[in-house]
C-alpha cells in the first residue's frame, strides 16, 4: 500500500521542486484581508474540481467501472443554477438553484447506476450515453448562450474565502467523508469486494446493485459540486466547455493515485496525490513559460511514465497467479 | 507392449521453480507412440506446470525436453504444436464467436490468392470431425454448441495437425457419462493410429478404464511411473498422497450415520426453474445430511442455487419453519439461516484479492449492511477461532486469499458460512480438486455441524462421497428428482437409479 | 442443428438492425423535406463524413479485439497540423503525405507496444497518446495554419462526376477504399480472423497458437494508420491545419462502431456497421439541418439516445447467445 504511492509521491516532490527553483516564491504564503494567498494555495484552488471529481471516479473505478459522464454533468450543474438565478442576487435563489441542480446531478447518477447496475451495461458505454448527450442537455438548458450571473453568494462557491478558498475547504471536506465512511462503516470493503468479484459478491449477500447505484450517485454529486465551483468561479455557466475533458483528468489522478482501471483495491490518498500532480503539472508549465496547450504533452508524458512505472509489478502479480493455476 | 519402442517425448530433469515456489524439482517423464499414459498427482503436485513445459507455456529453469530424439525448446505454444504436440485444456480453450471451422483450422487454414480459401477450410474441418465422428456443420459459430461437442471440437483442432502427441488435461470433468464413452472412444482411436496420449484426469475409473501407463508426481519431484495393470488403486493412491492410508480410513469413520428426527427446517413443494431443474418436493431436517446424487448436468448446482435464491424459482414454493419465504435473491435466504458455498469457488465464492479475514466475514458484514462494520475486536475473534477450527494455512489473516492453495481457499468459503452460523449449509463440490488431507477435514466437519443440528445439503459428483456421509439420498437424472433412498442406501442402487435405464444422450446431434 | 437460414440472420441483426434505422431516417427525410432525396445529399453523407468513414474502420479493429483507441481525434488533429505546417514548409505533396502516414502509424505502433509489452489498460496508453497527439500539434503552431499549396488544393476542390449529375470528391473514393481493404483483411486473412479471436477470448487464441501479439499491437498501428489517413483527408476538407480540429471525433468514431452493431467487449462486428453506423450520424446531421428551427445541440442529444437505443437492442440479442467458455 504504502509502497503503491512511493512514486506518485516522488513525481509530485520533483515538481514542487522545480517550481521553486524557478519560481523561488512559490512556497511562499502571505495573508491579506484575512486571506491566504501564495502558489501551494492556487494549485488546490485550482485542482479542487479535478480532486472532487476524481474522488467520485475512485470509487466507480473500485467497483469496476468507470463515468465518463461527469464532465457532461458538471456542465450541467453550471448551466442549471446560472438559468435558476438569472439576474437574481439573493442567496436563497442561488442555494435554491443549486439544491435543484445537485438532485438532478443524484438523479443523473441514478441513471447513470440504472444502465450499469440494472440493465447491466458495460459502464464505458452507459456512461458515453451521458457523456454524449449531456452536453447537448446542458446546452438546451441554456439555449446554447452562455449565461452569466451577477450573484454575489454565489460566486463564493467557487471564488470566495475562509482564509483559504472556500472551494479549497469544500474539497477538502468531501475527501475526509468519504475517507471516514468508507473507512470507518464497512463500505470499502463491500465496494472492494464487488470490484474484485461482483458474482462471488452476490452470492455472499452484498447488496452489489445497490453499492453500485451508490458510487454513480456519489461520483454525479461530486462531479455536480465541482461543476458549481467552475461555474461560480468564472459566474457564467457555458455548457459547451465548463469541465471540458476534466473526465479525463479525474481518471488520469486516480490512475497515478495508483488503483487499477481493473477495479477492486483502491487508495483515496493515491487519488488525492494524482489531482495534485496533475495541477502542480499544469501550474508548472504557466510557470516556466510554456504556451498553456503543450500542458498536454507533459500529462501524456507523467501518465505513461507513472503507468510504467506501476507495470512491473503487474508483471510480478501475473507471474505469481501461474503459481496459483498450477 | 510398447517397450521395445524408443519414446517419442523424453523429458529429463525438469525443474521450474515460480516466486516462492518450486513447481518442478529434478522430474524425468517419458512417453510412448500409441499408448494413453495417465499423469496422476494430487492438486499442487505439478501436473499442469509439467505439461505447461511440454507444450512451450512455460520453460524450465533446468533439463531438457526430447522430442523424437532431438532437443527442443518452445518459447510458445505455437512452436510445440508445429512440432507436433497438441493440448486440449479443462476449460475449453478456443473463440465461442469464431466458426467451427475456423476454431479448428485457424493459424494452417488453407489459402487462395494470399487470402483463406473458406469453402476448402469448411471441408477440411468436415474431414477432421467425421474422422472422430462428429457431425456438425463447420460454418456454425462454435458458441452455439454445448460444451461436450465445445471439446471434441477442440480434440479436432488438435489432431488436425500431424500430431505425434496429443496432451488432454483434464478433459472429462465437465462430461456426462455418454459423453465420457465418446470421448475415450475417439481416444482409442487415435491410440490405434499411434499418437501418444497424454492424460490428467481426477477419476480414478476413467484412469483405469483407458490408461495403459501412468507417471505419479507429488510435490513437484516423480514418484513413480509404472503400468497401469500393475499398481492397484490403494498403491496408487498411496504414491500420490504419500502417507499412510490412515487419513482415508478417518474418512470411513467419521461418516457415522445416523436417522435424524428433528424438526423439518425447510421444505421445497413444486420448486422449479424452467430450463434448470423440473417441480421437485424436498424436506430437509435440522441435523440431517442430505446427498444429491447425480451426473454433472443432472440439475444438482441448479437446484442448490434455487434453494438458496441464486436464481428466481418460477415455480412452486419454499418454506422455512413451515412458513412460506419469498426467497428474492440470496440475501432473504441468508437472512433466513440459509448458507450456499459454489462449487466454483474462484468465480462465485472467493474475492480474491482481498485478505482471509475479510473473506471471512463478509457474508456476515453483507448482511448487517455497510452502515454496522463490524469492529476490528469481533472480526479478529472470528478470524482466530475459525482459522484455528478449519486449520486454515497460512494462519495470517491479512494474507490475499488468491495466494492460498485450493484446499485453504475452500475451507475460507466454507469459515465464511459457518461465521452467519446457518441452519442450512448448502455445499456444492466442497471437495472437489483439494488434497485428500483437506477432504479428510472437511467431510469430518459436516458430520460434526450436522451432530449439533446444523441441516446440510451436500452435493458431490463423487457418489462414493455422497453415499458415504449422507443420512438421505436424493436422487436427480436429466433435470428431475427421481428418488430419495435413505442413508443406508448402496452405490449400486443409487448408480442404478442414476443409469435409468435410459440411453445417455448422443454427443453429437 | 440450427438451420442455415435461421442463424445468419441472426449473427448480422445488429447491422441489419442499424441499415434499416438509416433508411428510415432517410425515409422520413424524404417525405418532410423537398430535395432530400436526391442523389446529391447522399453523396453529400460520403463527402461530409470520409474521415469519420476512415476513422471508424480503424476503430472497428481496436474494438474488435477487445481494446478501444481514444487517441483517433487528436491524431486527425496532428495530422492536419503536420500537413499544413509541412506543405507551409514547402515540402512536396507525396514527401508530406508519406510523413503524415508514418507519423500516424508509429503513434500507434507505440501505443501498441505499451499496451502488450507492459500489460495497461488500451484506455489510459491511448488517452496518453490523445494528450501527446494534442499537445505535439500546439508545439508546431498554438494557432490555425491555412493550406496554400495549389497541388493540394486542387485535389481538395476536383470533383468526379457520376452518372446523373451526382458529384463526391476523392475523399470519397478513398474512403471507400479503406472500408473494402479493411473488410479484405478482417475476413480474409489470418491477421484478420486473430483479431476476432483475441477479442473473443485472447488466453484461448494464444493456446490455439495464434499471434496474438502481433494482433493486439497491429490493431493500433491500423487504428493509428486510419487516423493519420483520416487526418489527410479532415485536411483536405478544411484546408487548414489547427490543434482544436477535431474535438471529440474518438467519440463519433466509437459511437458510429457501436450503432454498427460491434461489441465493445470485442470479437462481434463488422467493418460495414460502423460504415453504416457514420451514414446514420450523418442522416441525422443532414435532418437536422434540413429542419432548421432545431438547433445543433440535439444532434448530440439523438446520438446519446441511439447509442443508449443500441446498447439496449445488443443486450437482448446477445443475452444467451454465446454459453460462456471460460
Amino acid at each position: 500500500m504504502k509502497n503503491r504511492l512511493l512514486w506518485p509521491l516522488i513525481a509530485l516532490a520533483a515538481l514542487l521542486v522545480l517550481n521553486l527553483v524557478v519560481t523561488p516564491s512559490f512556497f511562499a504564503l502571505r495573508m491579506q484581508d484575512g486571506h491566504l494567498y501564495g502558489g501551494l494555495v492556487d494549485v488546490l484552488k485550482n485542482g479542487a474540481p479535478t480532486l472532487l471529481i476524481a474522488l467520485g471516479m475512485t470509487l466507480v473505478i473500485a467497483t469496476r467501472g468507470i463515468d465518463l459522464s461527469v464532465g457532461a454533468v458538471a456542465a450541467i450543474a453550471g448551466a442549471v443554477t446560472c438559468v435558476h438565478i438569472g439576474s437574481s442576487g439573493d442567496a436563497g435563489t442561488a442555494f435554491v438553484g443549486m439544491a435543484i441542480a445537485l438532485v438532478l446531478c443524484a438523479v443523473l447518477g441514478l441513471w447513470n447506476g440504472f444502465l450499469v447496475a440494472g440493465l447491466g451495461i458495460q459502464p464505458i458505454i452507459a456512461t458515453l450515453v451521458l457523456m454524449t448527450a449531456g452536453r447537448g442537455v446542458a446546452m438546451l438548458v441554456t439555449e446554447g448562450q452562455i449565461i452569466t450571473v451577477n450573484n454575489d453568494p454565489y460566486r463564493q462557491v467557487g471564488a470566495g474565502f475562509v482564509v483559504l478558498p472556500i472551494s479549497i475547504l469544500i474539497a477538502l471536506a468531501v475527501l475526509g467523508l468519504v475517507a471516514f465512511t468508507t473507512r470507518k462503516t464497512a463500505l470499502g470493503m463491500l465496494i472492494e469486494s464487488v470490484g474484485v468479484n461482483p458474482e462471488a459478491s452476490r452470492l455472499a449477500g452484498v447488496k452489489s446493485k445497490t453499492i453500485i447505484w451508490t458510487v454513480y450517485v456519489f461520483a454525479a454529486v461530486c462531479a455536480g459540486i465541482a461543476g458549481l465551483m467552475i461555474s461560480s468561479n468564472v459566474s457564467a455557466a457555458d455548457a459547451n466547455n465548463a469541465g471540458l475533458w476534466i473526465e479525463m483528468d479525474a481518471i488520469l489522478a486516480v490512475v497515478i493515485g495508483g488503483t487499477s482501471l481493473a477495479g477492486g483495491r483502491y487508495s483515496l490518498t493515491g487519488t488525492l496525490l494524482g489531482a495534485l500532480i496533475i495541477q502542480t503539472l499544469t501550474t508548472t508549465v504557466y510557470t516556466i513559460g510554456v504556451a498553456p496547450e503543450v500542458t498536454l504533452v507533459f500529462k501524456a508524458i507523467v501518465v505513461i511514465a507513472v503507468c510504467l512505472v506501476q507495470a512491473p509489478k503487474a508483471r510480478a502479480a501475473l507471474s505469481f497467479r501461474k503459481v496459483a493455476v498450477s | 507392449m510398447t517397450e521395445s519402442l524408443s519414446p517419442v517425448v523424453e523429458m529429463r530433469g525438469i525443474s521450474l521453480a515460480f516466486p516462492g515456489v518450486k513447481a518442478l524439482q529434478d522430474v524425468d517423464f517419458r512417453l510412448f507412440p500409441g499408448e494413453v499414459h495417465a499423469l496422476m498427482g494430487e492438486n499442487g503436485a505439478g501436473k499442469s506446470t509439467l505439461i505447461k513445459t511440454l507444450t512451450g507455456v512455460h520453460r524450465p529453469d533446468s533439463g531438457q525436453v526430447v522430442l523424437a530424439g532431438t532437443d527442443v525448446a518452445f518459447s510458445s505454444p505455437g512452436q510445440a504444436q508445429e512440432a507436433g504436440i497438441s493440448t486440449v485444456y479443462q476449460e475449453v480453450n478456443l473463440c465461442a464467436n469464431l466458426t467451427v471451422a475456423e476454431n479448428i483450422l485457424l493459424g494452417r487454414e488453407p489459402r487462395k490468392l494470399g487470402g483463406i480459401d473458406f469453402p476448402a477450410m469448411r471441408k477440411r474441418a468436415a474431414e477432421v470431425l467425421s474422422r472422430i465422428g462428429v457431425h456438425i456443420d463447420p460454418a456454425s459459430s462454435l458458441g452455439e454448441h454445448p460444451i461436450a461437442v465445445q471439446q471434441l471440437v477442440a480434440i479436432a483442432r488438435a489432431i488436425t495437425i500431424d500430431c505425434r502427441v496429443l496432451v488432454l488435461d483434464e478433459p472429462t470433468s465437465s462430461l456426462d457419462a455418454g459423453e465420457v464413452a465418446e470421448l475415450f472412444r475417439i481416444m482409442r482411436v487415435l491410440r490405434d493410429e499411434g499418437v501418444a496420449i497424454l492424460f490428467v484426469s481426477h477419476f480414478l475409473d476413467q484412469v483405469y478404464e483407458i490408461s495403459d501407463r501412468m507417471t505419479v508426481l507429488r510435490n513437484g519431484t516423480l514418484v513413480g511411473e509404472h503400468l497401469s495393470a500393475d499398481v492397484d488403486r490403494r498403491a496408487l493412491i498411496a504414491q500420490m498422497i504419500g502417507r499412510d492410508l490412515g487419513a482415508l480410513e478417518a474418512i470411513e469413520e467419521a461418516a457415522e450415520k445416523h436417522q435424524a428426527d428433528g424438526p423439518v427446517l425447510v421444505q421445497a413443494e413444486g420448486l422449479g426453474r424452467r430450463g434448470a431443474i423440473e417441480p421437485f418436493d424436498l424436506d430437509i431436517r435440522a441435523g440431517e445430511v442430505v446427498g444429491l446424487a447425480g451426473l454433472l448436468g443432472s440439475g444438482r448446482t441448479e437446484l442448490a442455487r434455487l434453494l438458496f435464491g441464486a436464481d428466481k424459482a418460477d415455480s412452486g414454493r419454499l418454506l422455512v419453519d413451515g412458513k412460506p419465504l419469498h426467497l428474492r435473491g440470496p440475501r432473504s435466504a441468508i437472512a433466513a439461516g440459509i448458507a450456499f458455498s459454489s462449487e466454483d469457488r474462484k468465480g462465485e465464492g472467493l474475492v480474491a484479492d482481498l485478505s482471509i479475514r475479510d473473506n471471512l466475514v463478509l457474508a456476515m458484514q453483507a448482511a448487517r449492511g455497510w452502515t454496522r462494520p463490524l469492529s476490528r475486536r469481533v472480526k479478529d475473534e472470528l478470524v482466530e477461532k475459525y482459522v484455528a477450527a478449519l486449520d486454515i494455512r497460512p494462519a495470517n489473516p491479512d494474507a490475499l486469499v488468491r495466494t492460498l492453495s485450493g484446499g485453504n481457499q475452500q475451507k475460507v468459503l466454507l469459515a465464511r458460512w459457518l461465521v452467519t452460523e446457518p441452519r442450512l449449509l448448502i455445499l456444492d463440490e466442497p471437495t472437489r480438486g483439494i488434497d485428500i488431507g483437506a477432504k479428510a477435514q472437511i467431510q469430518h466437519l459436516v458430520t460434526t455441524l450436522a451432530a449439533e443440528g446444523t441441516a446440510i445439503l451436500f452435493i458431490s459428483a463423487e457418489l462414493e462421497e455422497v453415499v458415504r456421509i449422507a443420512d438421505r439420498i436424493v436422487v436427480l437424472r436429466d433435470r428431475h428428482k427421481i428418488a430419495e433412498l435413505d442413508g443406508s442406501a448402496s452405490l449400486d442402487e443409487v448408480v442404478e437409479l442414476i443409469a435409468g435405464g435410459a440411453a445417455p444422450e448422443k454427443v453429437a446431434s | 442443428m440450427t438451420a442455415l437460414a435461421q442463424r445468419v440472420p441472426s449473427r448480422f441483426l445488429p447491422v441489419l438492425a442499424t441499415v434499416i434505422l438509416f433508411v428510415l431516417a432517410f425515409g422520413v427525410g424524404s417525405v418532410r423535406y423537398d430535395g432530400f432525396a436526391s442523389g446529391q445529399v447522399i453523396a453529400n453523407l460520403f463527402i461530409d463524413n470520409a474521415f469519420l468513414i476512415v476513422l471508424a474502420a480503424g476503430m472497428t479493429f481496436v474494438i474488435l479485439s477487445g481494446g478501444i483507441d481514444l487517441s483517433v481525434g487528436s491524431v486527425v488533429a496532428l495530422s492536419t497540423m503536420v500537413t499544413a505546417a509541412g506543405l507551409r514548409a514547402g515540402w512536396p505533396v507525396p514527401l508530406v503525405i508519406i510523413a503524415v502516414l508514418l507519423i500516424g502509424s508509429t503513434l500507434g505502433l507505440l501505443m501498441g507496444l505499451v499496451i502488450h509489452k507492459f500489460d495497461i489498460q488500451p484506455f489510459i496508453v491511448t488517452l496518453a497518446g490523445m494528450f501527446l497527439a494534442r499537445g505535439l500539434c500546439f508545439l508546431i503552431s498554438v494557432e490555425s495554419v491555412s493550406i496554400k499549396d495549389t497541388t493540394f488544393r486542387d485535389v481538395a476542390t476536383a470533383v468526379i462526376e457520376l452518372p446523373g449529375g451526382v458529384t463526391i470528391t476523392y475523399n470519397v473514393i478513398i474512403a471507400l477504399l479503406v472500408v473494402l481493404a479493411a473488410l479484405y483483411v478482417l475476413h480474409r486473412t489470418r491477421f484478420g480472423r486473430t483479431v476476432y479471436a483475441v477479442g473473443g477470448n485472447e488466453q484461448s487464441a494464444l493456446l490455439m497458437g495464434l499471434k496474438t501479439s502481433r494482433a493486439k499491437v497491429g490493431v493500433y498501428v491500423i487504428s493509428g494508420f486510419c487516423s493519420s489517413l483520416a487526418g489527410l483527408l479532415f485536411s483536405l476538407y478544411m484546408l487548414s491545419g489547427y490543434g482544436l480540429h477535431a474535438v471529440g471525433m474518438e467519440l463519433d468514431a466509437i459511437a458510429a462502431v457501436v450503432i454498427g452493431g460491434t461489441l465493445l467487449a470485442g470479437g462481434v462486428g463488422y467493418v460495414l456497421g460502423g460504415l453504416v453506423g457514420v451514414l446514420v450520424l450523418g442522416t441525422i446531421q443532414t435532418l437536422i439541418s434540413f429542419q432548421g428551427t432545431l438547433s445543433s445541440w440535439w444532434t448530440k442529444i439523438v446520438i446519446g439516445v441511439l447509442l443508449l437505443v443500441f446498447i439496449a437492442v445488443q443486450r437482448t440479442m446477445m443475452r444467451g447467445r454465446f454459453r460462456s467458455l471460460a
